[in-house]
């Protein structure tokens, strides 16, 4: 049946969400961005949410809640509402603790999970994307060959979350004529981790670039072990994630917008006053909505089992695009003042910009 | 109900008895759209038999805990009948606008009256469209006879010619501006009521459109539509209850314009999958054909907009507000349903523009989705307002 109510549960996760966005986010965000850093007690702050291990079953010392993509995404959205940057840093354990609970064999769970659910933050990270022009899902260039014991890879990658404190490393890369992914320790002979990149956005992530010089990890190491794993689902899952991000982040800018248009006068009226604002404002909700039913219908896709590859990629490619739309309609609403790093909308507009461009960097 | 967007199998079967029945609606799309005069009704078409497929309901009887609410139901209906033709299903439907206006504002004697008619809805004048408070026809009552006097001219009026009757928007007080704006239910045949006109247009040509006239008709006293006489003179307490009959109609003509632009999309797509292009999502831009990603943006502001109708829809049946949320579905609708027609004749280029095939029909048949029932800009000054916080003073 087709239903858009949430449960009292989720209502629940949103509202504590909302609080710790304004207590803890949106406090941190600037200075975050001017220092590009992190803040020193911040991973700890978010670790205590318990995200990562609410969603580890308890066999493996989690809090076994079910696996819910549907609670994740308005979890996401009021994170990337606080700031997208400190959200998807947050967030990067799941993503590699995720990809496991999902997809891992029985040993891979015991192996890498318990250490997901103690007192002190521990992370993971996917590493899908790679450096250069004319990145490609389908075409990847890091490769795997095996010998039959053991794979040996060889790539680059780049965007690699928190790369510079991971344990491990799920590298995404083509086998014969598919993909897998495979679980690379840290300090994996071959592997060497460079960073933090600087970009344009998102500037408190310390992302990292891997370069694979033939590593050889044992076959065990395959997520999913010989039958290895379903890629496109763990790109459905970072794809729904972003979206829940963006929606976030364009519901920011418009909230921001709309106190400053009500305010400001120009020909002896508040500029909101004025149809010219006014009907960007009212285009900038109507996308944000739409951008998050995108988001929940994909989601629910993911939750129900079912294949949700178109479903994630049209909230993904339609929330990349209004998001990035709305910042820049946010920096135009501000006029001159959207330009000065006094008022947060050009960091929107950078950050919009830069995690519209990520297929991969978060997934929960 | 927690979030979900699947539809259980009497869902389903509602729905794929409608898309059967709107299969044999489209043969004769062409048909209407030639034939703007003809009154001809779907029931004497000769495949006409096929239209009737009464859903067994002991079969499948409504279950409230997995099947999908009326209102949601009721958009995904209308979607699929103008899949298939927009003229034979609105020929075919019994109700009018003036219908959910007299579910919406009547009495419970004047609903069980006239609720069996066909009735439009009249409120757009010569001079006056997206602001109904300047509406010039008046109603002035006769006490002596009990009697309310209509004069002024409506045009615009949706399914005119073959309504049985109408809800006619008229002034007791113009001073008193929206405030004394009061609807009216007018029977055909009535002296003083004609059909001055039959309207020719782009699209749409099966679905009549009139003008009409009043000229001194005298209706009763207890035509008035809610029944209160008096004019308010603070606020515009009984304009706004008017307005809510929008709440429905909006996102229902959202979806009205979303089932259209489905069946160019559906054509595009067959085409395309006949010229062998991947049409698969899950990849990147990098390789991805010009043709592909247009179709799929096309693809993806359909399902985008078709989200909003349904959350309006969804809202409208937990009886939550959705004034907004019906602004919202039918605004996005407008202006995807455009965007959708036009982008897919320049997918196809000349074939989408070749009489041959439906594709350069459906493009005029939804451009009015964006015009009727409030235009996109009408939307949005209601959107803005929300938003903002603002009154119909503060912004307009």
């Amino acid at each position: 049946m087709i239903s858009f109510g949430m449960t009292d549960e989720q209502k629940a996760a949103q509202d504590a969400m909302r609080s710790f966005s304004q207590n803890v986010l949106r406090p941190k965000a600037r200075s975050c961005d001017e220092a590009a850093k992190l803040p020193e007690d911040f991973l700890g702050k978010a670790w205590e949410l318990g995200l990562t291990m609410a969603q580890i079953p308890e066999k493996y010392s989690g809090m076994g809640s079910d696996r819910s993509p549907v609670t994740n995404a308005i979890i996401l959205e009021e994170l990337g509402y606080g700031d997208v940057p400190l959200a998807v840093a947050a967030l990067a354990p799941s993503l590699f603790a995720n990809a496991i609970v999902d997809q891992g064999t029985e040993e891979q769970k015991k192996t890498y999970l318990p250490a997901f659910c103690g007192e002190k933050f521990e992370t993971g990270s996917l590493a899908l994307l790679e450096p250069g022009p004319l990145f490609d899902l389908g075409k990847l260039k890091t490769t795997a060959e095996t010998s039959g014991k053991e794979f040996i890879l060889k790539g680059r990658k780049s965007f690699v979350t928190l790369g510079d404190r991971a344990s491990h490393f799920l590298v995404i890369a083509k086998q014969g004529n598919s993909r897998d992914a495979f679980i690379v320790p840290k300090d994996a002979k071959g592997l060497s981790i460079s960073g933090p990149q600087k970009n344009l956005g998102l500037n408190a992530v310390p992302f990292a670039a891997l370069e694979l010089g033939n590593v050889r990890v044992p076959t065990s190491a395959r997520l999913g072990g010989d039958a290895g794993c379903d890629v496109q689902k763990i790109i459905n899952n970072s794809r729904v994630a972003l979206s829940a991000l963006m929606v976030g982040l364009a519901r920011g800018v418009i909230d921001y917008c709309v106190p400053y248009a009500k305010e400001r006068e120009a020909f002896d009226e508040a500029i909101a006053k004025k149809q010219a604002i006014a009907f960007m404002l009212a285009d900038m909700h109507i996308e944000v909505e739409s951008m998050r039913w995108l988001t929940w219908k994909a989601a629910s896709a993911l939750e129900q089992g079912r294949d949700a590859t178109k479903e994630a990629h049209q909230a993904f490619v339609y929330a990349a695009e209004k998001c990035m739309w709305i910042a820049d309609n946010g920096i135009q609403v501000l006029g001159g003042h959207g330009f000065i790093r006094e008022h947060p909308v050009e960091m929107w507009f950078r950050n919009a910009r830069t995690v519209s461009v990520l297929e991969g960097a978060a997934a929960v | 109900m927690p979030i979900d967007f699947t539809l259980s199998e009497r869902d389903k079967g509602l729905l794929e008895n409608i898309r059967a029945s709107a299969l044999i609606a489209r043969k004769y799309a062409r048909y209407y759209d030639e034939h703007e005069e003809s009154e001809l009704a779907p029931e004497q078409l000769p495949e006409a038999a096929g239209f009737k497929r009464p859903f067994d309901e002991k079969a499948h009887p409504y279950n409230p805990k997995t099947d999908s609410g009326m209102a949601v139901m009721g958009m995904l209906q209308t979607m699929a009948q103008m899949w298939g033709d927009y003229a034979v299903r609105l020929k075919r439907q019994k109700g009018g606008l003036g219908n959910a206006a007299l579910q919406a504002a009547g009495t419970p004697d004047q609903q069980k009256k006239w609720g069996g008619l066909t009735l439009a809805m009249a409120i757009t004048e010569p001079g006056c469209g997206s602001d109904p408070s300047r509406v010039q026809t008046s109603a002035t009552l006769d006490p002596k006879t009990n009697e309310w006097i209509l004069n002024g001219e409506k045009i615009f009026v949706t399914t005119g010619v073959r309504a049985e009757g109408v809800v006619a928007w008229a002034t007791v007080d113009k001073a008193a501006g929206r405030a004394g704006i009061k609807s009216f239910l007018v029977l055909k045949g009535t002296p003083g009521f004609t059909v001055a006109k039959k309207e020719k247009k782009l699209g749409i040509r099966g679905d009549d459109t009139a003008a009409y006239v009043f000229d001194n008709c005298r209706i009763p006293r207890e035509n008035l539509l809610g029944g209160k006489e008096e004019v308010e003179k603070e606020g515009s307490g009984g304009f706004k209850g008017v307005m809510k009959t929008f709440n429905m109609t909006r996102p229902g003509v959202g979806a009205i314009g979303l089932g259209v632009a489905e069946a160019a999309l559906d054509f595009t797509r067959e085409q395309l999958e006949e010229a062998h292009v991947d049409l698969s999502y899950g990849g990147s831009l990098a390789s991805q054909t010009a043709i592909a990603k247009k179709f799929q943006d096309l693809e993806t502001l359909w399902e985008a907009s078709r989200l909003t109708v349904l959350r309006a829809a969804w809202l409208a049946e937990k009886g939550k507000p959705n004034n907004m949320e019906a602004s919202v579905a039918k605004a996005h609708a407008g202006a995807a349903v455009r965007r959708i027609c036009q982008g897919c004749i320049e997918i196809l280029g000349t074939m989408g523009v070749s009489r041959e095939h439906l594709l350069e029909k459906w493009l005029r048949d939804c451009r009015i989705t964006d015009i009727y029932e409030g235009t996109g800009q009408i939307q949005r000054l209601i959107i803005a307002r929300t938003l903002l916080d603002y009154t119909r003073e503060d912004l307009k």
